[in-house]
């Protein structure tokens, strides 16, 4: 076999004391397809951040064409040929899709601009991926997708050789993800070697070649794609069986006929969800599949009051309360925990006690304040009950670990006792240890008869907590299925295919 | 000691207490306070005495870059007030009388409370950038106040007007018992109930303080409202000291002195944590670096060639760049990246 | 879409051009609609005075402005950088009353013109090197060069000194006349400086990165674009022209004036926002921070026209900048509705 092209050996990244990458060996070659498997903070993205001289290592070192290199910046990577896309866009949305796609290396004559050659050229790459739009057109008027796509136009319009694709099919339907499939085989047949990381396993194998597993920070192992059985590679990322992830038993199933909790009909929100009807009872959790984009957080802005709605009702245990603000869903036991725990949910430079404390206080009002003692007496009970380290409730909250902010967070709205949770991406970017505790705090609670609505990307963890799923595409509630009755693979398809059947 | 050295209001009261000694040593007089008929002179007690407006207004700005606005208009609404009061005085058959000036005091307040709801209406409910819809306040509103004066600058006679920059209360000037009293009512406001920490919320993650459920809108409108009853109150002690309504000069540049002196006093212009302590502090030295200058023998003109590299100074201290400069040169250890994590815990070790 | 060769109707055509031009230039509406608002004032001008549009007001309107328009011009490249230039009255300040001083020292006006127009840019690198190296807000940073300018004109002279010097009196004095119509070499030197800061906005890789860190700093960052070099040189940018706003200023009035330009940034700012340049950066136009300062130079015409007191200038920019923040806030809250 050929030399790789690049050659990570011993790779490790710290933040603080924790190991984010622990001693991680990975090696790509020129024309694969290698795809990066893990959960939600298994160390996918401290990896690719390592290899695209977004982070550097700690320990550990990288070869390119077997020369150790170092990257500084994004830039160095860049220059040696290794590209990235994100999920989280980083384009400019106030200027032309050309320039995005352009930019840094645009057509110029003496300085000058060259306009028309700058758009004849985008419109080519655009056309590669199977995307007509006018290249003159602000980029931020297009979609998401639409965006996406651009993004990895920008990056296959240099001369790449590593091209690093995170999540790129996370708000993709299939048409579009089969043009991205041919673009990336193309890649594949010029010599560029692709690192495509999804929650979507199907994807994985079917464009993969090869995949490397990774588990809590460590390499779990390297595999053929066509050598490895899908059951096996679940097991190497979960490191348990799948059967040991069904025995949770569920107490409570919704009973047929019971009173719904929440029952919301024909909500509308812009574009962003439209009638959607849903149903809650107490101690259910109901699961939400969609692609990014699809409207699975604008239903969950739209029943917790964060969003206006533009049409449709909710109705709380069959009462006239209306929900017109996060204020009066607060009031009717309905709170909501955003999917950006930074800019939407942690208030970073108050304390630990202040965040835990802070929707109880906003309750409260301004004039009847919690002292400080009662405060710290309050939060320390929580962070006992959620484990929350280090247990100090004076420290900034800004400083704590992702998992710890994402439970300070639970703390601050199961202080208000509330009657429905709705979790939107609540194991996003935490680690798994973590993330298992806040899976299994959800059932407890949904033991305890709350209604816990629950959000996620990787379609696995919402099979496993739910009781039903809500598949949202394109701003509706296409169906919604019982989780028992749904391998992850069934739930793949019903999510990333529309308009079909199930 | 590190401790006492790592508290924020470390620097802001070291550099006070520096600029006093400096004053002190240079003119032995600067501390020295004289007793005359039972009331108390000196250098001293002028700074404390003509601070009045620049710490009213300086303590609304607190509140208000707290919330991550900045209020432009403060300035502005100086004017106005002192203009609508002197109107009032000036077309008064009793200037003299104290009903009258008390009558003009409260109406030209009350319009400046209502020029902070506003300014509080733009930034809260319409949504606009503070530095925007204050700087709109900012152009019209000397220019109303211009208007209400028609143009010329209104001067009355008024004994108890004069008071309230002028007279002395238990020995002490009257204008230092409504810097204290309004220091006192904002403690009290924010720290005795629970508006402080929610306007620090507010100020450091409006969209997560809104999902929370806190009141952000009537939070950043009070926050205006405040600052703009003070500048109103501000107005008014600056229109009594020089007994008149100048709508070009009252107030001239108030606003930078007073974001200068929130600043100097520790307190972020990206909003959230603020310190009251601080800005009172920040005024002081503001307010002696001004009786420096004037000591010096530069005219008051030049003073702001001093105030530039005041600033220049007080953020250089603050860059975190600067800092990482200074701790690679004492040799301050590495460790590893760590983007959620503070650093400086090591410092105490 | 389809690749149908239909013949598409005449009207259709039509919309679609109208839609392709609204989809590629969504950002310059509020220029338009700056546009539409000068047309209109000097309309109703016209009609309330009888005798307004003239070459003889219109002229006058680019020579009573052309300090205005240069310090717009680098005002909009610090705006759409996402930044602030409170500097620009006190520098022009400064500078202006140099000038003065050093003509009347008797030093040659080919050695003090450079001079002061890069006295002008110095204190824009400081403001610049503050803003990107330390980390200085922008509004802090350039309150330092506000009073650094401010402080430094008064050091320079209390007074204000008559210049004599034929060569800066020759750019007021001069008219090169069309018929009725008729420029000044200050006038021609505004719209140089217009023009030029138009084209290195839309044509230069500096012009777009310009936008770029007004959109998302970080992402251009990444697509490689020399961030730092651009934040630092849009402040000496706004230095320079505020020193050439200092040299027409002193031209145009015959005298240097350590007062001069006291609240001119905001007068800046409020016609650059009129223009349409948004205050949150990434967007804006030069040419429209042009029909800003033309909006406001109308307003203060009509004034005068009416003797009205000046003051009533201030209060209707005020309240042009109320409704045209209003009219933005309006357009934004719309497009994030639609997504």
């Amino acid at each position: 076999m050929e030399d790789p092209l690049v050659q990570l050996t011993g790779a490790t990244v710290y933040f603080g004391a924790d190991a984010a990458l622990d001693g991680v060996d990975f090696r790509l070659f020129p024309g694969e397809v290698h795809s990066l498997i893990g959960e939600n903070g298994a160390g996918k993205s401290t990896l690719i951040k390592a290899l695209t001289g977004a982070l550097p290592l700690s320990a550990g070192r990288i070869e390119l064409d077997g020369r150790q290199v170092r990257f500084s910046s994004p830039r160095e990577a860049q220059l040696a040929g290794i590209r990235a896309v994100y999920q989280e866009i980083d384009l400019l949305p106030n200027l032309s899709v050309a320039e995005n796609i352009a930019l840094g290396s645009e057509s110029h004559r003496w300085g000058v601009i060259d306009w028309a050659r700058m758009r004849d050229r985008a419109r080519e790459v655009l056309r590669d991926l199977g995307l007509d739009i006018d290249p003159a057109s602000l980029l931020g008027q297009h979609s998401v997708a639409v965006q996406q796509l651009i993004a990895i136009a920008r990056a296959i319009s240099t001369d790449v050789r590593v091209l690093v694709l995170d999540e790129p099919t996370s708000s993709l339907d299939q048409g579009e993800c089969a043009e991205l499939f041919r673009v990336i085989r193309d890649l594949r047949e010029r010599g560029v070697a692709v690192v495509f990381i999804s929650h979507f396993l199907d994807q994985v194998y079917e464009v993969c070649d090869r995949v490397t597993v990774l588990r809590d920070g460590k390499l779990v192992g390297e595999y053929l794609t066509r050598e490895l059985l899908r059951i096996d590679l679940v097991q190497a990322m979960l490191g348990r069986s799948v059967e040991d992830l069904r025995t949770r038993s569920r107490l409570r199933v919704a009973e047929e006929g019971a009173e719904p909790f929440l029952c919301a009909r024909s909500v509308s929100v812009g574009t962003g969800i439209r009638e959607a009807d849903v149903d809650l009872v107490e101690g259910e959790v109901l699961g939400v599949a969609g692609l990014l984009g699809s409207g699975r957080t604008e239903l969950a802005r739209a029943i917790t009051g964060i969003d206006r709605l533009d049409a449709g009702i909710i109705r709380i245990q069959g009462g006239t309360d209306a929900i017109d603000g996060p204020r009066s869903a607060i009031s009717l036991g309905v709170v909501y925990s955003s999917e950006n725990r930074r800019t939407e949910g942690i208030i970073g430079d108050l304390s630990v006690a202040e965040n835990i404390t802070l929707a109880v206080q906003a309750e409260r009002g301004i004039v009847r304040r919690i002292a400080p003692a009662r405060q710290r007496e309050l939060a320390l009970s929580w962070m006992e009950a959620l484990d929350i380290r280090p247990r100090d409730p004076d420290r900034p909250a800004g400083t704590l670990s992702g998992g710890n902010q994402q439970k300070v967070l639970l703390a601050r709205l199961l202080a208000l006792a509330p009657r429905l949770i709705v979790l939107d991406e609540p194991t996003r970017g935490i680690d798994v240890g973590a993330k298992v505790e806040v899976q299994n705090l959800v059932s407890e609670l949904a033991d305890n008869g709350l209604s816990v609505m629950f959000i996620s990307a990787e379609l696995e963890e919402v099979l496993r907590v739910g009781t039903r799923v809500a598949i949202v595409q394109g701003g509706r509630i296409v169906d919604t299925v019982s989780c028992d009755e749904l391998t992850p693979a069934e739930l793949t398809a019903l999510v990333a295919q529309p308009g079909e059947p199930t | 000691m590190t401790r006492w050295m790592r508290h924020r209001l470390f620097l802001p009261v070291v550099s006070l207490v520096a600029l006093i000694l400096v004053n002190a040593i240079a003119r032995p007089r600067f501390v020295q306070i004289t007793v005359r008929d039972g009331e108390l002179y000196g250098a001293l007690i002028d700074i404390l005495r003509n601070s009045a407006p620049l710490m009213l207004v300086a303590l609304g700005m607190t509140v208000v870059i707290a919330t991550r606005g900045i209020d432009l208009s403060v300035g502005a609404v100086m004017a106005v007030s002192g203009a609508v009061a002197l109107t009032i005085i000036d077309g008064s058959s009793d200037p003299g009388n104290v009903g009258t000036v008390l009558v003009a005091i409260v109406v030209s307040v009350l319009v400046a409370l209502v020029l902070g709801a506003w300014n509080g209406f733009l930034v809260a409910v319409l949504e606009i950038q503070p530095i925007i819809a204050t700087l709109v306040l900012m152009l019209a509103g000397r220019g109303v106040a211009l208007l209400i004066t028609d143009g010329f600058i209104t001067t009355v006679t008024s004994p108890p007007l004069k008071y309230v920059a002028s007279g002395h209360l238990l020995g002490l000037p009257f204008a230092l018992f409504i810097s204290v009293a309004a220091i006192a009512l904002i403690a009290l406001m924010e720290r005795r109930t629970a508006l402080g920490v929610l306007t620090e919320a507010v100020g450091i993650n409006p969209e997560a303080s809104r999902l929370t459920g806190v009141r952000s809108r009537g939070i950043i409108l009070g926050a205006y409202v405040v600052s703009g009853t003070f500048a109103g109150v501000a107005g008014v002690i600056y229109s009594s000291n020089i007994m008149a309504a100048d709508a070009n000069a009252a107030g001239e540049l108030i606003e930078l002195y007073a974001i200068l002196a929130v600043v100097l006093g520790g307190t972020s212009l990206t909003g959230g944590k603020f310190s009251i302590a601080g800005t009172v502090i920040g005024v002081l030295i503001i307010q002696t670096l001004q009786s420096t200058i004037l000591f010096l023998g530069v005219s008051s003109a030049e003073s702001p060639v001093f105030f530039a590299f005041v600033v220049i100074l007080v953020v250089l201290i603050q860059s975190p760049r600067v800092y990482q400069v200074a701790r690679r040169m004492t040799g301050g250890r590495r460790h590893h990246p760590a983007p959620e994590v503070t650093t400086g815990v090591e410092v105490t070790s | 879409m389809s690749q149908s060769t239909m013949a598409i109707g005449r009207r259709e055509r039509v919309s679609e051009h109208a839609r392709t031009f609204v989809s590629r230039h969504a950002s310059m509406m509020p220029t338009f609609a700056a546009l539409l608002i000068f047309v209109l004032l000097l309309i109703g001008a016209q009609i309330h005075f009888g005798e307004f549009v003239t070459p003889r007001t219109l002229s006058a309107l680019l020579l009573d402005n052309a300090y205005l328009v240069i310090l717009a011009v680098g005002m909009t490249m610090v705006i759409v950088t996402g930044g602030i230039d409170l500097s620009v009255g006190s520098v022009m300040a400064f500078t202006g009353i140099s000038c003065a001083a050093l003509l009347d020292a008797g030093y040659p006006a080919v050695l003090v013109v450079p001079g002061i127009v890069v006295a002008g840019g110095l204190i824009g690198l400081l403001v610049g090197v503050l803003v990107q190296y330390f980390d200085v807000q922008p509004f802090i940073a350039s309150l330092a060069g506000l009073f650094l300018g401010r402080g430094l004109a008064f050091v320079v002279s209390l007074k204000s000194i008559r210049v004599e010097d034929d060569a800066v009196l020759w750019l007021q004095t001069t008219r090169y006349r069309f018929g009725d119509w008729y420029i000044t070499p200050t006038g021609i030197l505004a719209l140089v400086v217009a023009l030029l800061g138009a084209f290195v906005m839309q044509y230069t890789r500096f012009g777009r990165t310009i936008y770029a860190v007004g959109g998302n700093e970080q992402s251009a960052r990444l697509m490689g674009l020399a961030v730092a070099r651009t934040k630092v040189l849009v402040y000496v940018i706004s230095g320079l022209c505020g020193g050439l706003a200092g040299l027409v200023l002193t031209a145009y009035s015959g005298a240097g004036y350590p007062r001069n330009g006291i609240g001119t940034e905001l007068d800046v700012i409020a016609a650059v926002v009129i223009g349409g340049t948004l205050l949150t950066g990434g967007t804006g136009y030069i040419l429209g921070s042009v029909i800003g300062v033309l909006v406001y130079g109308t307003i203060k015409t009509v004034i005068s026209y009416m003797g009205a007191e000046q003051s009533w200038t201030r209060i209707i920019v005020g309240l042009m900048l109320l409704s045209f923040i209003v009219v933005q806030r309006v357009i934004v809250v719309r497009a994030e509705r639609r997504r």
